[in-house]
């Protein structure tokens, strides 16, 4: 549908062809991919259950993912978002279990702070003119240091039932509320990036930082917003986080940053080829999990799940080059 | 001599010849982009390669540097050895061919020593004596009368003895080379004038004739006629992926060269003649950053401003002050606005009717990775909402209609702009901001890089935005570009603007002049300038 509304019918050459295949073939191979584990595994993966708890499992990796696709998309890495995750995982424990506030005061509060971490790495970044790689990977560490702090390195578990029910207990079609949230941020971010001006103006920063100023962008507004957003994202991806156990462990999260950029970069060979996006982000992590779902299944072990990773996502990135005949790539 | 027919172009075959490509048959997909090409070299001889963009003397000589695979057929004889195609391209480099490119392959961070060594793969076991280094390259500086330091980190040379350093690394390769033992070698040089003076491309064309009396040859690619006569033996023309011609230097001339170039008469763009503006409608004062110091100006509504000077005398800092794209100070007031230079962001700039076509089309004016729709509408995005989001059916029809207007090819709105030729890229680019109707367009040499026909469509689509009032103010070293766009021009010298021209002074050869600073007023003279500055 999306292909549509960018491209209206015109003639079909051969290349549009070619184009097509490229759009949609992560598409196929998640198909492919669903056949042979539904003939291997029929018993245990063709059921609702298993596709249900796939869908509400990952709605903290997608939030992530679209966390980091933000800044990608203007040029800048955000190597602190799984720590922000797991920070505001934590304060929400602390606030709300230990210091005994309201749930929702929790929320907000976790929410503002990772806005706030957004605004520092901005600061770094703009003010000192440091590569965001460099800052967002301090920054990140720093927030794990804090975390383990807070949390005498602690799982912290009874967090309030709330949070808990609206985020996995109460579902919709048998799929917990969680992934509704993923996948309605998803099209949200879909529409920002193709049909707003600001869309426009984050992708121009990322191609062309020059390019965008001399054509009267904000380049520096720009990113600071950029990052504000990923961290705000990953806030809420750690409000998620607690609320699919109810408690919150200050180690396992900070795992989710390679998945989040494997997922990030394996969307933007999907959809719309050669350009980080939300939904083929969307796609790709649900294409991910179903790999490693179905493994797990045929009796792998849990290290499937980096393998899977990391293979998919050199496979996937390569079999595209070869398709664009080995063009060097411009993300953005 | 005269031009040659088609069917038998070069002067054929000859004793002297070391290079001798013949049958050269090259396709991309099915489109045939070089058909029989036959070019001969000889030793101790210049030989420039002429032709418009697109007549496929890039892919030739791509062709010769082993890049691309001409169709079987094509034969490359080298020395007297016929070569197996496709050419293999370090076996080139070893028999002496070596190249230099437009962008010249030299890492800007590192020394002059480091970026000669590159290239230099020849074995020494007891690794790397600097020192000794260091005296092999100055010493092969002082053979060419160039006093560039070894030790100088690149980004501190002047773009003209940057040129040398990527110059003088191909000849050292050359000497290397097997056929350098024997005094001989290739050189050659794709485009390697366009961001140098005239001051500097005449030292530059100093150090290809010494490197011609060493016994090698030197084949240049160029689009500037005039260098052609100053420096070659005998010109190659290229066209439509034909030889057109290939003609002694001395027997030719200019317009010949032209005719050749063009194929068809192309009438160079004449502006239609129109009453003198006189609504004043943007007053520069006191512009001051970069190399230039206190720029002043009125420029009328639908007045072409031309500012130009030697490279690094100032004038090309012009268009950036005014849009706030580089630091600088002064005054600017446009319609009823009044703007600061100092700290003007291209935004405020932008709002204010300012619009700024920067001469590197592909690091600042648009980027290559994106579509011609999305470079093309970036500006008048505001303009292609409906409802609460862009119409991307009116981005694509706004497009279309700038594609048509300009004769953009190929007419694909979904083609990435970097897959566009330079004229054609900058004529979507000039679209984009003429579509916004500036009160001031400021432009840095627009037709650096851009064939002729492209740039006769350019200036036709700058004179017809005068017409409509806008006031446009072109910064370029192209004299010949200026005399035929402007109603004025400003001449700059060691950061100032000394003279003024105007009305049947606005001519080449005069503004070539008083660039060089002759006819100056006395007091504003070089020599003068100096003593009391």
């Amino acid at each position: 549908m999306t292909a549509q509304t960018t491209h209206p019918p015109m003639a079909r050459t051969p290349r549009a062809w070619k184009k097509d295949i490229e759009r949609f073939a992560l598409l196929g191979a998640w198909a492919v991919l669903i056949a042979i584990f539904a003939v291997a595994v029929p018993d245990t993966f063709l059921t609702w259950r298993t596709f249900s708890s796939m869908f509400g499992s990952q709605a903290v990796l997608v939030v992530l993912a679209l966390a980091v696709l933000v800044p990608l998309t203007a040029g800048d890495f955000d190597l602190s978002a799984a720590n922000v995750l797991v920070f505001s995982a934590m304060l929400i424990a602390v606030t709300n279990v230990q210091l005994g506030l309201p749930i929702g005061l929790s929320i907000v509060l976790a929410i503002g702070i990772g806005a706030l971490i957004g605004a520092v790495n901005a600061f770094f970044i703009l003010f000192f003119r440091i590569h965001s790689l460099i800052i967002t990977l301090g920054v990140g560490t720093f927030l794990q240091g804090l975390t383990l702090w807070m949390s005498q390195s602690r799982t912290i578990s009874g967090i309030s039932m709330d949070l808990v029910e609206v985020v996995v207990i109460q579902r919709l079609f048998g799929i917990p509320l969680a992934f509704y949230y993923g996948l309605a941020l998803a099209l949200i971010m879909w529409w920002v990036l193709e049909y707003t001006i600001a869309g426009r103006k984050l992708l121009f920063v990322g191609r062309g930082r020059e390019v965008a100023r001399l054509n009267g962008v904000k380049v520096d507004r720009v990113r600071v917003m950029s990052l504000v957003t990923s961290s705000t994202l990953a806030a809420i991806a750690g409000v998620l986080y607690a609320g699919m156990t109810g408690s919150a462990d200050p180690n396992s999260g900070s795992g989710l940053l390679l998945p989040a950029f494997a997922a990030a970069f394996l969307g933007a060979t999907t959809l719309y080829p050669g350009r980080f996006n939300p939904l083929g982000t969307l796609l790709s992590v649900y294409f991910l999990i179903t790999g490693i779902t179905g493994l797990t299944m045929l009796g792998a072990d849990a290290f499937v799940q980096s393998l899977f990773y990391g293979g998919a996502l050199v496979v996937a990135v390569s079999l595209s080059q070869l398709v664009r005949g080995r063009q060097p790539q411009s993300f953005g | 001599m005269t031009v040659k027919p088609l069917a038998s172009p070069g002067t054929g075959p000859h004793d002297a010849d070391i290079l001798r490509m013949s049958q050269i048959r090259m396709k991309f997909g099915s489109v045939e982009v070089l058909r029989d090409v036959n070019l001969t070299l000889r030793r101790k001889e210049i030989v420039g390669l002429l032709g418009a963009n697109g007549s496929g003397k890039s892919t030739l000589i791509k062709v010769l540097a082993g890049f691309n695979s001409p169709q079987p057929g094509s034969v490359v004889r080298l020395w007297g050895e016929d070569l197996p195609l496709p050419l293999n391209a370090a076996r080139i480099r070893q028999m002496g061919v070596a190249f230099v490119h437009q962008h010249l392959a030299l890492i800007p961070s590192l020394s002059v020593v480091d970026n000669m060594l590159i290239s230099d793969t020849s074995r020494r076991p007891y690794g790397i004596k600097w020192r000794a280094e260091r005296r092999k390259i100055a010493a092969l500086m002082a053979e060419f009368d160039l006093d560039i330091d070894p030790d100088a980190m690149v980004e501190t040379l002047s773009p003209v003895e940057r040129a040398f350093v990527a110059i003088v690394r191909a000849f050292a390769e050359l000497r290397r080379s097997d056929a350098g033992r024997a005094g001989e070698g290739i050189l050659v040089l794709d485009e390697p004038t366009p961001f140098l003076s005239v001051a500097d491309v005449e030292k530059l064309f100093t150090v290809l004739r010494n490197i011609r009396s060493t016994g090698a040859s030197v084949i240049i690619v160029t689009h500037d006629i005039d260098e052609v006569l100053a420096l070659t033996d005998r010109v190659a023309v290229m066209r439509d992926g034909r030889l057109a011609a290939m003609m002694k230097t001395k027997d030719t001339s200019r317009q010949q060269i032209l005719d050749t170039i063009v194929g068809r008469a192309i009438a160079a763009y004449v502006r239609a003649p129109r009453p003198a503006p006189t609504k004043r409608n943007v007053t520069i004062e006191a512009l001051t950053g970069g190399r230039c110091k206190g720029f002043d100006a009125d420029l009328k509504a639908g007045e072409i401003l031309g500012v130009t000077g030697l490279i690094g005398s100032g004038f090309a800092d012009v268009p950036y002050l005014l849009f706030g794209a580089m630091q600088g100070s002064g005054h600017i007031k446009i319609g009823d606005t009044y703007l600061d230079a100092e700290n003007l962001p291209p935004a405020t700039a932008h709002a204010a009717g300012i619009a700024l076509l920067p001469g590197d089309r592909m690091g600042q004016g648009g980027v290559g990775s994106l579509s011609v729709t999305e470079n093309a509408t970036f500006l008048a995005l505001p303009r292609m909402r409906r409802g609460p989001g862009l119409s991307h059916g009116m981005m694509r029809r706004a497009t279309a209609g700038l594609i048509a207007d300009h004769d953009v090819r190929p007419a694909n709105p979904d083609a990435d702009l970097g897959n566009l030729s330079g004229g054609n890229q900058q004529k979507v680019l000039l679209g984009k901001w003429l579509a916004e109707a500036p009160k001031l367009l400021c432009l840095d040499e627009p037709t650096q890089g851009v064939d002729y026909g492209a740039r006769q469509q350019i200036f036709a689509a700058l004179d017809h935005a005068a017409a409509q009032g806008m006031s446009i103010l072109v910064a370029s070293t192209d004299h010949e570009q200026l005399a035929q766009l402007c109603d004025r021009v400003v001449v700059f010298w060691r950061g100032r603007p000394v003279m003024t021209l105007a009305g049947k002074d606005v001519e080449k050869d005069r503004i070539a002049r008083v660039c060089l600073g002759s006819g100056l007023p006395d007091t504003e003279t070089p020599h003068q300038t100096e003593v009391f500055a």
